[in-house]
């Protein structure tokens, strides 16, 4: 079947209808500007509920029966419990147990642990997945295996999918490491402690239908109600939500590797020279080793030159943790809590505050947390001479990453990829990204072992580090000494067939990712 | 060479761990040469991994048999070397391909320059060699010797050369630890005309074996031959410290390993170091008075920074001019401890300046106030203010105004 493609404003061909729905394509930065209501579901009466609060059922199966699961729905899960999750598979094995066929799974991201999927859309009763997909269902899906088109959306793009209507939800899976038989939820205790729940939050006020799953049930009220019982339909009690060991770790480790090591201090460096680090200012910092050891190299220049933040965003650790108990950062702004001192600190610590992807990401609407940063430390699998970022997708074309945080992230004063400059052998810097994720004008600085590449478009950067012992360099500079030390790479193929696409936060589609062969 | 010496061989690692490295294997058979690939980069430098292995096979005029090519991101240098090492290895013979030079690989030695880091990385591990010229070690020494077990000498050997024309140590002192006897003769024969700035001789007993070594090396780079660092191991050694130390001209630096001597002594080695001191002073003492550097041994325990830096201060507070590093996490606490106080550095300047301004007068004499210098103390305040701008203490031209 061909797919009907056009060029969107960043040059790339997109489909323009995706999964039976027309889609936009990307118009560039800030142009489109959507009209209309947003999404709301039915209204529901108390009469239909018990008045004693109790909404538990004693199975999946009966909570997907009682919310009316069937053919081609939409049921969505979070990531909370990241690769410990267990609900997002069994809700699955639940829906085929019943017949269900033809379902749209909507997580807000998937793990590897959801290898089990798989066999369910072999089967049919999943259809398709819009959300992130690596490891087995990244391959899956870049064979060309399953029937829709996968949807790649950040976090704060997929709040924006359901808050514009863009994707209605059926029946919202919530696993709550804590829960009341009213349907109130947090992450904050139990065994499968994770800290928040920001992920399902729009969830369970956008979708129709939403059960809530625990192994951690509390009589009425569970304080505090992350997730709000009135807007529950149906509470479940099973044995385990998930394997607390993959959910946080004991300790986040911060990278030993020499190269890593040298980007995260270069990158702390960047940000004491230009001026970024200055008293009250703000960073978001994310759980990998690398930005670990960006948040270590920071913290000792803070210390030395006495400033400190006054918040930081992103994904909390012991390393943060330990930053706010030193009073280097007054606040916490938490989306996503990765060890078990982030989760502790969540509960007892007023100053660390559970954010969602509204407050942090949306991009529809009255701003966001995240172009209130003044600088962000990302990833990326590849940056091109433009300074065009991918993070999804390998270089050879294959699914590798969801989106994440990433695209909202590059709304910062200052958004900074910490990449090394190539990983045996595959250059990182590129000619041309294979997927564009995010547009380079919102990408400023290129952190790379071998030297810092600023954005010519920030001069104003550039002017601040001018002078300094940082090894500032053209990004053409970066990219021949990669040509001359992994010799210059071969064009790989890629298919015309379209196995997927990539979502800008408004919505709009901003590139396509190919069938792989 | 008769075909019947010619045997199945394989060269390099293989397995799901390994990165940026090769497995090359070697069949005789009577077909034509067929040369397999699999690797996880063959998307993009497919072709040109097959054509690096054809250059090899070229040069050595192998036209039968089989190559399996297992490859994880290995650069063409590795490629290069692991290809030439399986041939070797199964019998065959030809001139070396080697890789484009890197820029520097012409970097000129230099007699005086700072010696106060010098990193080890082993000879046969490519991985750890790509960026060992980021981290700013005044030198970079690549290890033949005990970094690299007896079955894999030959292919480091071939790593190590090609990594001196492939890979642009920056600012860094290229420096190849050789092995000892026939084995260290071997890594001359095959390093000796790829510009090492200097070779680090191991296990010196014998000031002969220092002066045969500098004969070979000029033997066969000429006007190229690298400098020497001998390395004291054992009680012998340390007793010719000064006859080793003034062996020959080209020797620039003197240093001792721990480990061995405190084997050959009995004594368990401490971190305080009690049992080496007499050691330690010893090399010092020969170094100075034969007019090179005293070097000192590598700190092994990465985790301990502190312990590092405590043991820095005492190094140098003997005299010596440097340490050996085995992970670049301790190359900015060595340079940092390795820099002179503020105080040091303000007396140093004073008698710096007087020694000019005594030059200009014409005058023998030094004198800072009323208080007149000797001379050694003059150098010392050289060296002094040197370390003091290569540790940011001061600026380059701190002496623009005087």
């Amino acid at each position: 079947m061909a797919m009907k493609l056009e060029r969107n404003a960043a040059g790339r061909m997109v489909p323009v209808e995706v999964n039976g729905r027309a889609s936009i394509p990307y118009q560039g930065f800030g142009n489109h500007r959507p009209d209309g209501v947003k999404a709301a579901p039915r209204i529901a009466s108390c009469v239909d509920y018990p008045a004693d609060g109790d909404k538990r059922v004693s199975s999946l199966k009966e909570a997907l029966e009682k919310v009316g699961l069937t053919d081609g729905m939409v049921v969505s899960t979070h990531h909370h419990l990241r690769n410990g999750d267990a609900v997002g598979n069994l809700i699955f094995d639940a829906a085929a147990e019943i017949g269900a066929r033809d379902l749209m799974w909507f997580p807000s991201a998937s793990f590897p642990v959801h290898a089990n999927q798989i066999g369910h859309l072999d089967s049919g009763v999943i259809h398709h997945i819009e959300g992130s997909m690596n490891g087995p269902l990244g391959a899956y899906c870049s064979a060309g295996k399953m029937r829709g088109l996968g949807v790649l959306r950040s976090h704060g793009g997929r709040w924006q999918a359901i808050q514009d209507g863009e994707v209605h939800i059926d029946v919202a899976v919530i696993a709550a490491p804590t829960a009341d038989s009213f349907g109130n939820a947090n992450g904050l205790r139990g065994p499968a402690a994770c800290g928040l729940l920001g992920f399902a939050l729009a969830d369970s006020i956008y979708a129709e239908k939403v059960i809530v799953v625990t192994d951690n049930l509390v009589p009425f009220p569970c304080l505090p109600w992350q997730i709000q019982g009135n807007n529950v339909d149906a509470v479940v009690e099973i044995g385990s939500i998930g394997d607390p060991s993959k959910i946080v770790s004991g300790t986040t480790r911060i990278t030993q590797s020499p190269d890593r090591r040298r980007i995260a201090e270069l990158a702390a460096r960047f940000c004491a020279e230009a001026g970024i680090m200055r008293d009250g200012f703000s960073f978001q910092a994310g759980a990998g080793g690398t930005t670990l050891a960006f948040a270590m190299y920071l913290a000792q220049l803070m210390r030395d030159a006495g400033v400190t933040a006054r918040f930081a965003r992103g994904g909390s650790t012991q390393h943060m943790v330990e930053m706010l108990d030193e009073g280097l950062i007054e606040f916490i702004l938490d989306g996503q809590t990765f060890d078990l001192d982030g989760v502790r600190s969540m509960r007892e610590d007023a100053r660390h505050q559970d954010t969602s992807p509204f407050t942090s990401y949306n991009f529809h609407g009255k701003g966001n947390f995240a172009s209130m940063v003044d600088v962000a430390v990302l990833g990326a699998t590849e940056v091109d001479l433009e300074f065009n970022g991918n993070v999804v997708t390998h270089s050879d074309g294959r699914l590798l990453h969801g989106i994440g945080g990433w695209q909202n992230c590059l709304a910062a004063r200052c958004a900074m990829l910490l990449v090394p400059s190539f990983r045996d052998r595959i250059p990182v810097i590129v000619d041309e990204v294979t997927t564009l994720c995010g547009p380079g004008e919102l990408i400023d600085v290129v952190v790379t072992e071998r030297g810092i590449a600023v954005n010519p478009r920030r001069q104003d950067l550039l002017d601040a580090v001018a002078g300094s012992k940082l090894p500032i360099r053209p990004i053409g500079d970066l990219k021949a000494e990669l040509d001359r030390i992994c010799g210059v790479p071969a064009k790989p193929a890629l298919t015309e067939e379209p196995v997927a696409v990539v979502k800008w936060v408004d919505g709009t589609v901003i590139d396509t990712v190919w069938r792989v062969d | 060479m008769g075909e019947a010496r010619i045997k199945p061989a394989s060269a390099g690692p293989a397995g799901e761990h390994v990165r940026s490295d090769l497995n090359v294997r070697f069949e005789p058979t009577s077909e034509p040469l067929a040369v397999e690939l699999f690797s996880k980069v063959d998307y993009l430098y497919g072709e040109v991994i097959d054509n690096a292995v054809r250059r090899v096979t070229d040069a050595f005029g192998v036209t039968t048999g089989r190559i399996t090519v297992t490859d994880a991101g290995a650069l063409e240098w590795v490629i290069l070397a692991r290809t030439e090492s399986c041939l070797r290895r199964a019998g065959l013979d030809g001139p070396p391909v080697l890789p484009n030079p890197a820029p520097g690989a012409d970097a000129p030695r230099r007699r005086s320059r700072l010696r106060r880091s010098r990193l080890y990385i082993p000879g046969n591990q490519p991985k750890l060699m790509i960026s060992g010229g980021l981290y700013g070690a005044d030198g970079i020494i690549l290890d033949l010797e005990d970094s690299v077990p007896p079955a894999e000498k030959d292919t480091a050997r071939l790593l190590v050369r090609n990594a001196l024309i492939a890979l642009d140590w920056g600012q860094s002192e290229r420096m190849v630890r050789i092995n000892q006897g026939p084995l260290g003769e071997e890594d001359l024969d095959a390093v000796a005309i790829h510009n090492p700035h200097t070779v680090l001789l191991p296990k010196v007993e014998t000031e002969e074996l220092v002066s045969a070594t500098a004969e070979t090396l000029q033997h066969l780079a000429g006007e190229g031959a690298a400098f020497l660092m001998p390395i004291l191991e054992s009680p012998r050694g340390i007793h010719r410290a000064f006859e080793i130390a003034s062996a020959d001209p080209s020797v620039v630096a003197l240093t001792l390993g721990l480990e061995d001597l405190s084997a050959e002594l009995g004594a368990p080695r401490t971190t305080d170091g009690s049992e080496s001191f007499l050691a330690r002073q010893t090399t010092v003492f020969a170094a100075r008075a034969a007019g090179i550097q005293p070097i000192a041994s590598v700190f092994s325990d990465i985790e301990d920074e502190g312990g590092l830096a405590a043991y820095v201060r005492r190094e140098r507070g003997l005299g010596f001019d440097g340490i050996g590093c085995i992970h670049p996490r301790q190359i900015p606490v060595v340079h940092r401890e390795m820099t002179p106080s503020e105080s040091e550095t303000e007396r140093a300047v004073r008698v710096v300046r007087a020694a000019r301004e005594a030059e200009e007068q014409g005058l023998g004499a030094v004198a800072v106030g009323s208080k007149m210098v000797d001379p050694p103390v003059v150098q010392q305040a050289f060296r002094t203010v040197e370390l003091a701008v290569a540790g940011g203490l001061l600026a380059k031209d701190w002496d623009a105004e005087g």
